[in-house]
């Protein structure tokens, strides 16, 4: 059940990392969104996977009748997915920022925190 | 994208949305749903509307600022965790109160204040991340 | 014989100057420079605890008491009590006393006479610790802390350059000395299993047996030798008289540098005696011997005269704690004695003449005779002990290592002899040059108006020198009660001793004979003085490099070399750092995998339905589409098929609630993205070049493909559902919820849902602020002009 699953995370991991290794910040961005959906699947499918049939109780019961999906993994992703679609905003608002302030979109030009001619340390007491 | 239509129908569109995640709030401990979710449609709600009327107009509808709507989320969450102290329970052990009115079971507890609390935050940081962005454009 | 078990006083004792660096401060600034005579209670009553253990200690009782500390690492407050402990700790508490009057006359005004007096008291802790501590670890503990409170107290004049260059040399040398010490110390741990320093000293075969001499000894010899200045680690000590006087007197004379020397003393029982120790130890410490009075002779500020011949001693004392015969560790332990009196006190001199006079350059001072007596008085006796002369306790520690060295030596006897010779004639010399020099002669106009000073500046000198000549006059008393015990804990072994000031024969004496010749041969140097001055300096000059100028090298490499190492590591572009981390994790998930043969078997083909393989199949439509998009709305939409994809997919196996969240958090995406890229003018597609692209697609294949295989791996293994089972179980029973997944997420596991949702709204907060902050000035002359602009502008963006 699980093998199909895991394939298309290994290509949605690949696909992640292919676009986080360009230079444009837009498919950073773009990648750093498929991550997050790589991650999550990865956490569900480590659970296991169980066809529709959603972790709820009757009314009538007390614990299930059948087999249901897994619960542990489905609350640790449903937060995980808040999260990350924050830190995705965030992202995105300080790419956009950084965008403004620096005035180029390619990553490894922005060089303000290191300078291209960094004076070596200064030395003496 | 401020279509005549659009601008008509967002208002009506976003309280029937907003209705819609309160009701899906109220229902998450039984059935799928919860604060999360509930909070999710909301602010998307938040989002059409201000994407339809202008962001201004979103601000005057809410009254508070959105971030304030997500800090008293935060703290209500943290304040439902905090009664069970007066049980001298540990720290977010969950409090119930059951009513019968005639047939029908109305279940208070500190988990639903919880909830409460998550769908607040979700509302109003992600509500607020989207009015942000939206406000960028209009400038 | 078993130590005797004794109460905690002494241990408090070892602590009280602690409190009383607490303490001073606020006695400072309520009675001034007056606040050094309450403070000198502290030692002075420390001293009268110590004296009590004289008796008992030379009749060869030994004591300890000891406190818990970390009992699991077998770390514990521990002292030893013996003869050399005995001796060392009246030393401390006692010079200690007058030090700490005298810092109230010299730094008398001074704005942190308070902080001054503190990091002196923390300093007597720490050094009375180390002397007295029984366990290895805290005695390592104190040993680190004196080199600290060194530093502290080297930097008190941090103000100036030279000062911090003194401070951090003292530090980096007697600290990283202190390391090679832990590691001595550990390995003694951990070979003989003992822990105490009392324990090692019953058996004294314990580490020469164990396999493990020679690293014990090289390692604890490289504490001990940057701690005592010794050769070629003698520069910092000369350096560290920029600190004020009274510490040069106490910590760089009397008391810190010769713990090294306490610690060859200490463990001389367990480590000496070997062909090993007596070859080392005496090389190096003539060698330190020679140079140090060399470069005495060189200088003509006093203080640094002092030193340098401070340096000569502890390399006399070395060198004689390293012949391993008790006759020659009877000179060295009387030695030590007389040592720590006169120079103590010269140190003290030196400092109220440059505190009354305005120099302590000898060439330009002359003729303080009738203006400071007292002074005067002092640094003659001290002198004369220093030079060896009769009356003096200088003059009996002479004769004693004479009559070590020539006697009993075979093969070393005749080089250490002449050292020694050579060593204390050239002493004389600067014992004389100190003491005459600036009194006598005519007069000579002095920057500062010369006068006697305070009580509180010559109490100690007359005290301490006094004492020299006491001690003597006593000499067996002396003798049996100090020496005698201290030398029973250096060789090892009970000692008869028979002191006397007077030689009691004269024929064949051949220890008076080099007395005389080292008398004779002073003299004759000290009336050459200048022209031997101006050849040492002519040599060195030719000479030109000293271990001084190599300790800036030494630093300056480090830097550079750090500085190297990070420009190749950080390149300041993120595309390298992103490459590297991604490779890392494809090597880390792949390479176990393939190291222990633990690939997942080949999967049988999964029975999904046709829809089912419909989702599966739009989720990579999605990802090819973003991946080739022209456009920017091209690639957002993309985004959120891909997004809606895996919603579905939740749905497939069973996941409403996060089908749900992913559709809704998917639309918002493409909304804010949509807001965002329509106000950045830019397009989203590739520049890489074919390389690049190649390289990246590997890297990014490998992370791929290692996940994938990891996760086929989890999931053939045996899942265990007892956390899973859990929750279902209670979830409508206690927790009164059928869906179980909000029933987690808001009540069992309802804590991490606070902190998850503390995080969306720092999120939120984040996002609002990067929005309104703005880094650029609103007018641009006010951007620094300089060529750190970009920097400055940052950091005033990040401060608005």
């Amino acid at each position: 059940m699980e093998t199909g699953v895991a394939v298309l995370i290994g290509l949605f991991f690949s696909v992640a990392v292919y676009l986080m290794l360009s230079k444009q910040l837009v498919r950073l961005l773009l990648g750093i969104a498929i991550l997050g959906n790589a991650v999550n699947m990865l956490i569900f499918t480590n659970g296991r996977l169980t066809r529709e049939v959603p972790p709820l109780i009757p009314p009538h019961l007390y614990t299930p009748e059948i087999a249901t999906a897994n619960p542990l993994p489905q609350a640790l992703v449903l937060t995980a997915i808040v999260i990350s679609f924050s830190f995705f905003a965030f992202l995105l608002v300080l790419a956009f920022r950084a965008y403004q302030e620096l005035g180029t979109d390619e990553v490894n030009k922005m060089r303000v925190a290191e300078p291209d001619n960094d004076q070596s340390p200064p030395q003496g007491y | 994208m401020r279509t005549i239509i659009f601008r008509t129908i967002a208002p009506y569109l976003a309280a029937l949305m907003v209705l819609f995640s309160i009701f899906v709030l109220l229902r998450g401990h039984n059935e799928p749903g919860g604060g999360f979710i509930g909070g999710l449609i909301a602010a998307s709600a938040l989002a059409i509307f201000g994407i339809a009327c202008g962001v201004a107009s979103v601000r005057r509808a809410m009254v508070f600022h959105p971030m304030g709507v997500a800090g008293f989320g935060l703290f209500i969450g943290a304040l439902a965790g905090i009664l069970s102290f007066f049980t001298s329970q540990p720290f977010m052990t969950s409090q119930w109160l059951i009513f019968h009115i005639q047939d029908v079971e109305i279940a208070l507890s500190t988990p639903l204040i919880f909830d409460i609390g998550v769908y607040l935050v979700v509302v109003g940081a992600i509500g607020s991340i989207a009015l942000a962005l939206e406000e960028r454009e209009s400038d | 014989m078993t130590p005797a078990v004794i109460d905690d006083t002494t241990l408090y004792a070892v602590l009280a100057p602690f409190a009383a660096a607490v303490v001073a401060p606020f006695l400072t600034r309520w009675l001034k420079h007056n606040a050094a005579w309450p403070l000198a209670i502290v030692p002075a009553l420390m001293f009268l605890h110590f004296t009590g253990f004289i008796g008992p200690v030379s009749e060869g009782q030994t004591f300890t008491a000891a406190m818990a500390w970390a009992p699991a690492y077998n770390v514990e407050f521990s002292v030893y009590v013996d003869g050399l402990s005995t001796l060392f700790a009246m030393l401390i508490s006692g010079i200690g006393t007058f030090i700490i009057l005298y810092a109230g006359g010299y730094l008398k005004g001074h704005p942190q006479q308070g902080r001054f007096f503190s990091f002196l008291f923390l300093f007597m802790g720490a050094m009375m610790g180390l002397v007295l501590c029984n366990n290895l670890i805290s005695l390592f503990i104190f040993w680190e802390l004196t080199s600290i409170t060194s530093f502290l107290l080297i930097g008190f004049d941090h103000l100036r350059a030279a000062s911090r260059r003194a401070a951090i040399q003292a530090l980096v040398v007697t600290g990283g000395g202190g390391l090679a010490l832990l590691a001595g110390f550990l390995m003694i741990m951990v070979t003989t299993g003992k822990f105490e320093m009392s324990a090692l000293l019953t058996d004294p075969k314990v580490i020469k047996n164990s396999g493990y001499y020679l690293p014990i000894f090289l390692l604890v010899l490289g504490g001990a030798f940057t701690k005592s200045a010794q050769f070629p680690f003698h520069f910092w000590l000369p350096n560290a008289m920029e600190a004020p006087t009274p510490v040069s007197a106490y910590l760089h004379s009397a008391t810190m540098v010769k713990a090294g020397v306490y610690l060859l003393m200490r463990m001389q029982p367990v480590l000496g005696g070997t062909e090993l120790w007596t070859t080392v130890l005496p090389i190096f410490g003539g060698l330190t011997l020679l140079v140090g009075t060399i470069l005495a002779v060189r200088q003509t500020d006093l203080k640094l005269m002092l030193a340098y011949t401070t340096v000569a001693s502890l390399g006399l004392l070395v060198m004689l704690t390293g012949t391993s015969h008790e006759k020659a560790l009877e000179g060295a332990v009387l030695y030590l004695l007389a040592h720590s009196l006169f120079k103590g006190a010269l140190f003290m001199v030196a400092g109220t003449i440059d505190h009354e006079a305005g120099t302590r350059d000898i060439t330009k001072l002359g003729g303080l005779r009738a203006a400071m007596p007292i002074t005067f008085i002092a640094a003659c006796l001290a002198s004369l002990s220093m030079a060896g002369l009769p009356p003096f306790i200088g003059f009996i520690a002479k004769e004693v290592l004479y009559y070590g060295t020539w006697g009993w030596l075979e093969f070393w006897g005749l080089p250490l002899t002449i050292t020694a010779l050579v060593g204390n004639a050239l002493m004389l010399v600067i014992a004389a040059a100190v003491a005459l020099k600036p009194f006598l002669g005519p007069k000579v106009e002095t920057p500062k108006h010369a006068h006697e000073g305070p009580i509180l500046l010559y109490a100690g000198p007359v005290v301490l020198s006094v004492l020299g000549l006491g001690l003597a006059l006593v000499a067996s008393t002396t003798g049996n009660l100090l020496i005698a015990p201290t030398l029973a804990s250096v060789s090892g072994k009970v000692v008869e001793l028979d002191l006397h000031l007077w030689p009691t024969y004269i024929w064949g004496n051949v220890a008076l004979y080099l007395s005389l010749v080292t008398i004779g041969l002073g003299i004759f140097l000290f009336t050459q003085l200048d022209r031997l001055r101006d050849l040492i300096a002519a040599v060195l000059k030719a000479i030109g490099w000293g271990p001084d100028k190599g300790f800036d090298q030494f630093l300056a490499g480090i830097v550079s070399f750090s500085s190297w190492i990070t420009h190749r590591l950080q390149t300041g572009k993120m595309q390298t750092y992103m490459l590297l981390t991604f490779a890392f994790t494809a090597v880390a998930v792949l390479l176990p995998g393939y190291l222990t043969n633990s690939f997942p078997a080949m999967p049988k083909m999964p029975d999904y339905r046709f829809y089912e393989w419909g989702i599966l199949l739009i989720a990579v439509l999605g990802l090819i589409a973003v991946l080739i998009a022209k456009t920017r709305l091209t690639a957002i939409v993309s985004l959120g098929i891909q997004g809606f994809a895996v919603a579905l997919i939740f749905m497939m196996f069973g996941a409403p609630d996060l089908s749900f969240t992913q559709f809704m958090v998917e639309t918002l995406s493409v909304v804010i993205l949509a807001l965002v890229m329509t106000r950045l003018n830019l397009s989203p597609r590739d520049h890489r070049k074919g390389i690049d692209i190649a390289l990246t697609a590997f890297v990014s294949v490998a992370v791929g493909l290692g996940l994938m295989l990891t996760l086929l791996a989890i999931t053939q293994q045996p899942f265990d559902s007892r956390l899973s089972e859990f929750f279902t179980e209670y979830s409508r029973s206690i927790a009164h919820g059928r869906n179980i997944v909000n029933v987690i997420l808001v009540d069992f596991r309802g804590f991490d849902t606070l902190g998850e949702i503390a995080v969306v709204v720092l999120a939120g907060l984040c996002v609002l602020a990067l929005i309104r902050v703005r880094t650029k000035p609103d007018k641009p002359e006010e951007a620094p002009a300089s060529a750190e602009a970009p920097l400055a502008e940052a950091q005033t963006g990040e401060a608005r």
